[in-house]
């Protein structure tokens, strides 16, 4: 009678008293989120609209227009460019993961593809800093092809140089997620395709694309704010002038400690990257009714 | 057309993946070039003089690299313990108990890697230089454990979730006390999923480079600061070397995770 009890009573003291648990368990980690992520993120706001007397001013903004527009745009051009080319490459890969009939050629493939995926961005800026020299492994091998003669090698180590670090390192993350929802899909519309004489590359754009398209645009959102957030690899692969926000932030606060400008800078990536994630958003909205 | 011509297209497939394969390792090839070159300078194509010279330099156990790697690893492994301690209590509150706003606090975590981190890393930097943080291997450990927690929270909240419920209500029921039947039965159930997680922030932690450049300069040198300023001296051996270094758990990682994060806890991740 008594075990009746207490296994009837039981569920009910749990839900009563979870929401207490459940909250007190999670308390410690939402804590240090908030201390290091939810509290500098509202400080670099808070920095960049006022001055050193804490007035509010406007006059960061208006330093970090007159100093850094270029660098601004920049920034837009180089991942606006790496985002396009990501996409690019990862769709002619994934396409053919997904449609060649080429064994060997899959099996080289998807064995290559992978290998920068787990390799961190410092590295891979290394690689390509010596890679993309005038004297790099690039040009030699050019030159020993016969595809270049050694007077006309020009280093790639500017905004080329950041474009394909950025493409090598993002472009097998987002094909992973691709190729791993072409292989989700439904044979049965391809062969359909296949059967009525469409080309592989019409089946690919017209029949595979429209239904992964939710991945793909998840995968470039998210390269898209991991290449605003790199700082190594503009450090490492290209010049001083022009460079990317995250080297004139680190270059405004180590040699003259303006936290002002530098957050006023911080604020303008969070925008671009908000102006990224609003397109997303208002694609997925569009789509929604279909 | 293609069909037509089979010989052609054989070809043709066989430049493109040699032209693909290119790009991929040529970065690679490089870099293991660099590293057993003792001499290399224009116009020379490859290396004038081979050696092992500046890996006796990186690994003589009194070096500036084998001092990185210690503190590197310590921070990592630290990171580790601080991420576990915080996501077990909070992943199984996120599988098991009621919560309010429950998706909200699971964006919570995503939150540190979905925005310009330089932005806020400079700001962290300011209010640590405050609490004396900055500088020390307490404040690198703090930003590596927020910026892994969404793995290890997520995962963690995976794990516990694909622990079939009837086993704890089981042994509840055999007397055993919450903490026992978490302890006994639910802990042990969801350790490779766990493990996993561990696996994910260690490495997070070890190939982090700018919360590292702007929480713990110059007091804390890590492998990828040692790197960057060897990279940065022209020191290219030295940083090619420790770039190897820090490649190594990462293959290793790729080679070993799929043993560790089953298909029905992947299933199960961001849900």
């Amino acid at each position: 009678m008594n075990i009746g009890r207490s296994l009837v009573l039981r569920p009910f003291i749990m839900t009563r008293s979870s929401y207490r648990h459940g909250l007190f368990l999670i308390a410690p980690a939402l804590t240090l989120v908030c201390a290091l992520f939810v509290v500098p993120f509202g400080v670099s706001f808070l920095s960049s609209l006022t001055d050193k007397s804490g007035q509010w001013t406007l006059a960061n903004f208006m330093r970090a227009g007159e100093l850094y527009s270029t660098d601004i745009a920049f920034t837009i051009a180089i991942v606006v460019a790496s985002t396009a080319l990501i996409a690019l490459v990862s769709i002619i890969i994934a396409g053919t993961l997904t449609l060649s009939e080429t064994r060997w050629l899959v099996t080289l493939l998807a064995s290559l593809y992978r290998w920068p995926l787990f390799i961190p961005f410092i590295v891979a800026a290394q690689c390509m800093r010596t890679f993309l020299a005038k004297n790099g492994l690039m040009n030699n091998s050019f030159i020993a092809l016969g595809l270049t003669d050694p007077m006309s090698t020009a280093s790639y180590l500017d905004w080329r140089g950041i474009i394909i670090t950025f493409v090598w390192k993002q472009a097998p993350f987002v094909t992973l997620l691709l190729a791993g929802a072409m292989a989700s899909l439904d044979r049965s519309t391809i062969e359909a395709g296949r059967n009525l004489g469409a080309s592989k590359p019409r089946i690919l754009l017209e029949l595979v694309l429209p239904q992964v398209k939710p991945t793909l645009i998840v995968g470039l959102v998210l390269s898209f704010v991991t290449m605003m957030s790199v700082l190594s690899v503009p450090m490492m692969v290209a010049g001083s002038q022009p460079t990317m926000l995250t080297v004139d932030m680190a270059f405004r606060i180590n040699s003259y400690g303006d936290y002002g400008t530098a957050n006023a800078l911080g604020v303008i990536s969070y925008l671009i990257c908000g102006v990224a994630a609003w397109l997303y958003l208002r694609h997925q909205t569009r789509e929604a009714p279909r | 057309m293609i069909l037509r011509f089979p010989f052609a297209s054989l070809v043709l497939k066989a430049i493109l993946i040699g032209l693909f394969a290119f790009a991929i390792l040529g970065p690679l090839a490089n870099l293991v070039l660099w590293s057993v070159a003792e001499r290399w300078y224009t116009p020379f194509k490859l290396p004038v003089v081979y050696g092992t010279r500046f890996w006796e330099i990186v690994f003589r156990p009194t070096g500036d690299a084998m001092r990185s790697l210690m503190t590197s690893v310590w921070i990592a492994l630290l990171t580790v313990a601080v991420a576990l301690a915080l996501s077990i209590p909070a992943g199984y509150a996120l599988a098991r108990l009621k919560l309010p706003l429950r998706m909200l606090i699971m964006i919570a975590f995503l939150l540190p890697q979905a925005f310009p981190s330089v932005a806020i890393y400079i700001n962290v930097a300011r209010i640590f230089y405050g609490l004396g943080l900055n500088g020390t291997v307490a404040g690198v450990v703090l930003v590596h454990a927020a910026h892994g927690l969404v793995y290890s929270v997520w995962i963690a909240a995976a794990a516990f979730a694909a622990v079939d419920r009837d086993l704890e209500w089981a042994a509840r029921n055999m007397g055993a006390s919450p903490l026992t039947a978490f302890g006994t039965v639910t802990l042990p159930l969801a350790l490779p999923g766990l493990i996993a997680s561990a696996i994910f922030v260690f490495l997070e932690s070890l190939d982090e480079f700018t919360g590292t450049f702007f929480v713990g300069v110059p007091q804390v040198t890590t492998l990828p600061l040692l790197l960057y300023n060897a990279s940065m001296g022209g020191n290219y051996q030295i940083a090619s070397i420790t770039a190897m270094i820090l490649l190594v758990p990462s293959v290793l990682f790729m080679l070993v995770i799929e043993r560790f994060l089953r298909a029905d806890v992947l299933a199960k991740v961001g849900s």
